[in-house]
């Protein structure tokens, strides 16, 4: 069990996966300019993140070891991401309507999104088990979400400030993401 | 200029993937700490953009348009295991310090973008010289924010000493928030260009700077054109 909390506070602050394994700064950037919007991409990464570091586990121990192919796991990944992705989409339109239509929009983007990838390689390089896996697959994706729900929070607020005319826009953006990951280096001190 | 050094040219200076179309963000930020991180990483990006280049031009008219994406994402995802191993195997301390990144190269959106916008529709040899194009601008863009990076953050370039003993290392610049705060230059640099380039009329030009052809699947879709 202590282990586990270990795992999930490590990967959601310390190493928090936008603000210091810069994974998924697309959707950082562009989906942050409220926090009601951010809110939902945060969700839908958790829903998407969490079942695939599930699948790719199961997949990565009973499939890809037992056959020797551990050295596709790449290709292998992306395909299961890909196609989980559309089936996840699929799913919750016909079972769960209310859901699908607060985080409908996010899933197609999320494909592309690199921390989906890479939270699964993490796993294997890591030679985390399954439930291991489950549980760095959500406390990242929950890191994400406070990353991005803040990041929205001070986007709504800069609206209102006089910032210089060059650096409008994604420039801003990007020096305080820098800002808060300095605040991030604050909880190093944890594990 | 021919078509093949029109190419070059094309992705060396005038759609640059860093620093015009801004694609591949995560590992630009992530892998230049140094300089050569950035090359290695440059380097092995370009290798698969030829290659991936090369065989889906070859494939074009035999992969079904309604299948095309997971047809690319397959070739793609064969030549950067291909890659990993080579680098495993050959240079394991550059295949260390840039770890996950490496098979991350699958979804850097520059390779797909070029997929889906050149080699698609171009016969082999001119997607070659446009991945040569591509992945060298994408190299040198790496490592001029690698040395920027490096020097500042720990006074050296290329692991040689350059600046006096006197200079105090701003450490921060090779740690994550360093990457934020250079990239924040870069953009606002940009910011200036595109209000130039339209301020001369050039709106073609200006719609460029800061965004990819393939903007379909751009994350700075909705912040892109915040000048105009």
């Amino acid at each position: 069990m202590k282990e586990l909390l270990l795992i999930a506070v490590g990967s959601a602050f310390v190493n928090n996966v936008v603000l210091s394994q810069f994974l998924g700064i697309c959707p950082f950037l562009g989906v942050s300019k409220n926090v009601k919007t951010a809110g939902g991409m945060g969700g839908a990464v958790i829903f998407v993140i969490t079942i695939s570091s599930f699948v790719t586990g199961l997949i990565y121990k009973f499939i890809l070891v037992p056959t020797g192919f551990e050295y596709l796991q790449t290709i292998v990944f992306i395909l299961v991401i890909a196609a989980l992705v559309q089936f996840v989409e699929m799913f919750l339109k016909k079972v769960m309507p209310p859901l699908y239509n607060a985080l409908g929009v996010y899933l197609p983007l999320i494909t592309t999104n690199c921390a989906v990838l890479g939270v699964a390689l993490t796993n294997v390089t890591k030679s985390y088990s399954i439930l291991e896996g489950v549980v760095n697959g959500f406390a990242t994706a929950a890191g994400f979400l406070v990353a991005i729900v803040l990041m929205a929070g001070i986007r709504e607020k800069i609206e209102y400030n006089d910032v210089p005319e060059a650096f409008r826009g994604t420039p801003i953006v990007l020096v305080t993401a820098g800002l808060m990951a300095i605040a991030f280096f604050g909880f190093s001190g944890l594990i | 200029m021919n078509k093949y050094t029109e190419r070059l040219y094309n992705g060396l200076v005038k759609e640059n993937p860093t620093f015009v179309l801004m694609l591949g963000m995560c590992p630009t930020l992530a892998v230049t700490t140094s300089a050569i991180n950035g090359i290695g990483m440059g380097l092995s990006t370009t290798v698969v953009l030829v290659l991936s280049n090369m065989l889906i031009s070859m494939l074009r008219k035999i992969i079904p348009d309604s299948v095309r994406m997971p047809a690319f994402i397959v070739v793609v995802a064969s030549f950067v295991t291909i890659v990993q191993f080579l680098m495993e195997g050959f240079v394991p301390s550059l295949y260390a310090s840039l770890g996950i990144y490496i098979p991350l190269i699958v979804v850097n959106c520059i390779i797909l973008g070029r997929a889906e916008s050149y080699a698609s529709k171009n016969p082999v040899l001119p997607s070659m010289f446009d991945g040569i194009g591509m992945g060298l601008g994408f190299t040198f863009g790496l490592t001029c924010i690698g040395i920027v990076r490096e020097l500042l953050g720990s006074g050296k370039v290329f692991d040689i000493q350059v600046l006096p003993e006197s200079y105090e290392p701003i450490t921060i610049f090779i740690l994550a928030p360093g990457a934020f705060f250079v990239l924040a230059c870069l953009t606002a640099l940009q910011n200036v260009m595109k209000k130039k380039a339209l301020e001369k009329g050039d709106v073609k030009k200006a719609e460029k700077i800061g965004c990819g052809t393939n903007c379909a699947e751009c994350g700075k879709k909705e912040t892109c054109g915040n000048l105009k």
